[in-house]
């Protein structure tokens, strides 16, 4: 029976069908992410630990699930996936921490 | 840890095994027969290519117990071939131009006749391929010579190192493993194995530490020469990347983890038809430690011995009927057939 939740880890093998509705932007987007993947400038090790380390500031279950599984296919070990994943919550975290700036400048701007 | 066989466990069993791998409803989903796939391809019945090598498993005895064994070896099996069988192989590799003579266990070095069987094939003029688990080499004073002996003979050393980091590798194949495996892959880089230009092959063997598939074999190759260069001065020739098969204790494995059907449909869904026409048992036969003739050491593994036309142990030995054979296939085929294929020498497509 099919899960009634917004996630259902299932719909991930369905992403292709996303081009069902509208084929040829689809099939340019898949032909383009193909292409980014592929072993370049970067390795596809390393490219699977980027995307794991985006999926986690996205938040995007699909993506944590493909990208888990890829970057172990792609050699990757448990120590690098989990700083790959700490790269992304330090600059989500800094990212955050920065706009604390703001947050000074202002209330030296209301204080005496 | 003990073997399957030693805890007498329901999977130590091979037709139960057979049962496991027959039951086609998996999470929902009819998983079709492997025949079915061979079918669309155009590839059945399975026939043989030129017989290019002659995998010989000389016994399950081992000094490790690797929790993805499809062999279920370990110390506690005393199953081994006697020098008379081994002769029977000699004598039928005579009466042929097989190149290459693979030699699996187990642990091979294990084996009594380990030795004297690798002289005679060398004297038959004959390459061996050593599958060895690398710790043998330092488990015991008797075995620190292997790198010399297997350097002596020309032999062609092929060796299981799952990951390049201690805890992955240990995870799979025993704790303390990789420091070990690290010691002998130095032993055989000292007398020139995998070093440019000495003539003296060594490779590795990674398959996943887990219910998922190989990468691409050049991508890790580069990752793996990389990382054991630059942390422990280890070199090597080529990595072979190889699938789990869901036979055995790799069986067990997903059984108990839940992850037995979604890694069936992971094979099934990456069934690919260039690497099924170049599956390894088109052009190899195995023979088990007692003599008898499988169509691969999975099969073997999995008691599914050659097609009944065809003899059935070595003592029979005839190349003529064992190439008018069909292939004995079955689920775990699809093992050998997912992305870019797997064999003992990697991938295939």
């Amino acid at each position: 029976m099919e899960k009634s939740t917004y996630y259902n880890p299932a719909d991930l093998a369905k992403f292709g069908n996303v081009a069902d509705w509208q084929p040829e932007m689809g099939r340019k987007f898949f032909d383009y992410y193909g292409e980014v993947f592929k072993d370049g400038a970067l390795s596809e090790r390393e490219k699977a630990l980027i995307a794991l380390a985006v999926a986690h500031a996205v938040q995007c279950p699909y993506c944590i699930d493909a990208y888990t599984v890829d970057s172990l296919q792609k050699g990757a070990d448990e120590a690098q996936m989990m700083e790959a994943v700490h790269v992304a919550v330090a600059i989500k975290g800094g990212a955050a921490l920065v706009h604390s700036v703001q947050m000074m400048n202002k209330a030296k701007e209301l204080s005496m | 840890m003990k073997s399957l066989h030693a805890q007498h466990h329901a999977l130590a069993d091979t037709s139960y095994q057979l049962t496991v791998l027959s039951e086609a409803e998996a999470a929902g989903a009819r998983l079709p027969a492997f025949a079915h796939k061979l079918h669309e391809s155009g590839l059945l019945p399975l026939r043989p290519t030129e017989l290019a090598v002659m995998q010989v498993n000389v016994g399950k005895m081992c000094n490790q117990t690797c929790r993805h064994c499809h062999v279920d070896a370990g110390p506690d099996r005393t199953e081994i071939m006697t020098r008379a069988t081994m002769q029977l192989c000699l004598d039928a590799l005579a009466q042929t131009t097989i190149p290459v003579v693979d030699l699996t266990g187990g642990a091979p070095e294990m084996n009594p006749d380990f030795r004297w069987f690798v002289e005679q094939i060398s004297a038959l003029g004959r390459q061996t391929i050593v599958r060895c688990n690398l710790t043998i080499i330092v488990a015991n004073p008797k075995y620190h010579d292997l790198p010399e002996f297997f350097a002596q003979h020309g032999v062609r050393v092929v060796s299981s190192l799952p990951h390049f980091s201690a805890a992955r590798t240990d995870a799979q194949r025993g704790e303390g493993v990789f420091g070990r495996s690290i010691r002998a892959l130095r032993m055989l880089n000292a007398v020139g194995y995998g070093v440019e230009g000495s003539g003296l092959l060594l490779d590795l063997v990674y398959n996943p530490s887990g219910a998922f598939l190989p990468g691409r074999q050049v991508g890790l190759e580069r990752e793996f020469k990389q990382r054991l260069l630059r942390e422990h001065e280890v070199v090597f020739n080529s990595l072979l990347a190889i699938t789990n098969l869901p036979i055995s204790r790799f069986m067990e494995y997903l059984l108990e983890s839940g992850n037995y059907e979604s890694y069936m449909q992971k094979l099934v869904a990456a069934y690919n038809p260039v690497a099924a026409a170049n599956v390894m048992c088109r052009s190899t036969l195995s023979i088990g430690w007692d003599g008898q003739l499988y169509d691969c050491d999975f099969n073997q593994q999995l008691a599914l011995n050659v097609a009944k036309n065809a003899p059935q142990h070595i003592r029979f030995f005839d190349a003529t009927a064992l190439q008018d054979r069909a292939i004995v296939i079955n689920q775990h085929c699809y093992g050998c057939t997912a992305g870019a294929g797997s064999s003992c020498g990697g991938a295939t497509a």
